[in-house]
């Protein structure tokens, strides 16, 4: 090769890094949009006032990743709703916000957001543009406020362009900084687990333990864990011994007796990777979730009655129902969705 | 007919033609004026003053206040015909903070000409405008539009603070921060799916004999004053010792039924 065809593909390269490092060139938008996955029934959030936008998302997904938020910039959404645990701040119990600080609950997974009607175990917010109002402002989760944190957009070097190229203009309103953090919340979504796959005859099969624990769990389980988002979107009372008095869990919202410590339902899709389980993150593994519902559950004013039928209170199951429905509920793990680029901070 | 009588019925009906010509000379069909609305804070028989004013409770306790603003929404304006002229409901909602002087007098644009004798308002926020999306809660209801102390949402249990007030008391225990304070922050709108406390509340004030005359180049006055005493003393007293901290809890309904009785009409400048 000559010296200046070596030239040529010197510089063609060198345009090529510096193409990919150039600060001033906007990273290409993701294609998204979105799609109500064929075994789903229609969504919750009224997709016409807020339609996800490539702009929208990247937005939104900035947003979702940066710690500006915070009081201190050390706290991101993402620090406590990690993708490859499902959006849930693995490994915690309570989950830990800004200074160290534990808060009072388990973090529940961000995912599928557009089917939910309310948010948080109790329910306290309805509407998924109200919503990161919640951590954004707890004093344990990122102690800041949302005064400030649109302040601090504003002045920062690059969103206002996104916001311009996300709502037509730069103007930073608490409505477009909570539409676009929608936007992102709304795109996590999981459905192409094994078991969607299964259901919508994508060619998957499940095994002789995952197919008697799919059928044990229909029988058991499905009256609270409906349908396929695998919630019925209520809140139970279901049986965990008190630990903390004081999270009377939907009790805090509503002030009604009735509802003392119950919790929402959650769904379980990607259950595998969200550990710990319950409003308070105290069981490590799904055996021990299992073994509560058989033997582990406290009778109580509030408990569900679907927990006290036929005199007996709890699931029974036996320990080869238990063994199956954990082989089932592995179906629903949702690798796509875990390890999905678009959906990642490094992406 | 005699001449006399002539000349009395005469002189009567001039008089009726001069009246009702003045009216009609005020003002013609589709005029449109402003009025104010001003929301006086007093404690008792005198003027609030925040921080430096001491005042003593029906429970014997001696408070002073530190901070107190609150909602008003949906207003209404009845004319002395009978007429009801209703705010825009967008256009109707206002928070008045006792620490900032403008917020005190709500002004009210494009109302049609007439003699108004009485207003009634909403103290909070309505129901319906609680579980709207935050694209519908722009101004005083911006969910980011206040922070720390003059905050008037609540993130975790979505709903506005209607009334919120706070204080130092030598009667109140002493906080974490070390004060003596009280704080009542009372909310509540009936719940989005799930019933719970209403302190929505409705208030409705005659001008007495008194009107005020919306002309297109007359704006009239309203004087309202607010004691912020019958937040503390009505149905239920109320002891900051006892109570030094309400918020979304049931004891707010006490306080939200003593303070639907703290707005009373003054008087109105024409």
């Amino acid at each position: 090769m000559g010296l200046f065809k070596k030239g040529v593909i010197l510089a063609i390269c060198c345009a090529v890094v510096l193409a990919a490092c150039d600060p001033d060139k906007p990273e290409p938008l993701p294609e998204v949009s979105f799609e109500t996955p064929s075994n789903f029934p229609p969504p919750v959030y009224d997709l016409a006032a807020n339609p996800v936008t490539p702009a929208g998302f990247a937005l939104g997904r900035d947003l979702f990743y940066d710690g500006l938020l915070s009081r201190d910039g050390s706290i991101s959404c993402g620090f406590c709703h990690q993708q490859t645990a499902g959006f849930t701040q693995h490994g915690h119990d309570l989950s830990h916000g800004i200074d160290d600080r534990l808060t009072m609950r388990n973090a529940l997974p961000i995912q599928n957001l557009a089917w939910e009607r309310e948010f948080f175990w109790d329910g306290g917010v309805f509407h998924l543009d109200l919503f990161a109002i919640q951590p954004i402002e707890n004093e344990n989760e990122m102690g800041e406020q949302m005064p400030s944190v649109l302040e601090k957009l504003r002045r920062h070097a690059t969103y206002p362009a996104m916001f311009t190229a996300a709502f037509g203009t730069p103007e930073i309103t608490t409505d477009r900084f909570l539409k676009a953090l929608s936007q992102f919340q709304l795109m996590c979504i999981s459905s192409n687990s094994k078991y969607d796959k299964y259901v919508r005859n994508e060619g998957a099969t499940l095994d002789a333990a995952e197919l008697a624990g799919l059928q044990t769990f229909r029988q058991k389980c499905a009256s609270c864990h409906e349908g396929e988002l695998f919630t019925d979107h209520s809140y139970r009372n279901n049986g965990l011994p008190v630990a903390n008095p004081d999270d009377t869990g939907r009790h805090r919202i509503t002030l009604n007796d009735e509802h003392r410590y119950q919790f929402k339902v959650p769904s379980l899709r990607n259950v595998e990777v969200t550990r710990p389980y319950m409003h308070d993150g105290r069981f490590r593994n799904l055996e021990a979730v299992l073994d509560f519902y058989a033997s582990g559950v406290a009778d109580s004013p509030t408990l569900d009655p679907v927990l006290k039928a036929e005199g007996r209170r709890g699931i029974e199951l036996t320990a080869t129902e238990k063994s199956n429905i954990i082989a089932f509920l592995h179906t629903l793990t949702d690798r796509d969705f875990l390890s999905k680029k678009e959906l990642s901070e490094f992406h | 007919m005699q001449l006399n009588q002539f000349k009395s019925i005469l002189f009567l009906a001039l008089i009726a033609v001069f009246f009702a010509g003045c009216n009609k000379e005020e003002f013609k069909a589709g005029d449109k004026g402003s009025i104010v609305v001003e929301f006086d804070n007093v404690a008792g028989s005198q003027d609030l003053q925040l921080n430096t004013g001491n005042y003593t409770n029906a429970a014997g306790e001696s408070f002073n206040i530190s901070l107190f603003q609150y909602y008003i929404s949906n207003i209404k304006l009845q004319t002395e015909d009978g007429d009801e002229y209703i705010v825009p409901q967008k256009e109707s909602y206002f928070l008045i903070q006792e620490h900032k002087d403008h917020t005190h007098s709500v002004v009210l644009n494009d109302i049609p000409a007439g003699n108004y004798n009485s207003v009634s308002f909403v103290i909070g926020v309505d129901s319906l405008r609680n579980t709207m999306a935050p694209s519908e809660r722009t101004g005083v209801l911006d969910v980011a539009a206040y922070t720390g102390e003059e905050n008037m949402y609540w993130a975790w249990n979505s709903g506005y603070i209607f009334v919120k007030t706070e204080g130092i008391s030598p009667q109140a225990p002493v906080g974490t921060d070390g004060q003596r304070k009280f704080r009542y922050h009372v909310g509540g709108y009936g719940g989005y799916s799930s019933a719970t406390i209403n302190n929505i509340k409705s208030k409705s004030l005659s001008f007495g004999s008194e009107v005020a005359k919306v002309r297109k180049d007359a704006t009239p006055e309203v004087h309202l004053t607010v004691d912020i005493l019958k937040l503390f003393n009505g149905s239920t007293n109320i002891s900051v010792a006892t109570n030094p901290t309400v918020h979304f809890a049931p004891f707010s309904v006490n306080i939200a039924n003593n303070y639907v009785n703290m707005f009373e009409f003054d008087h109105v400048h024409n």
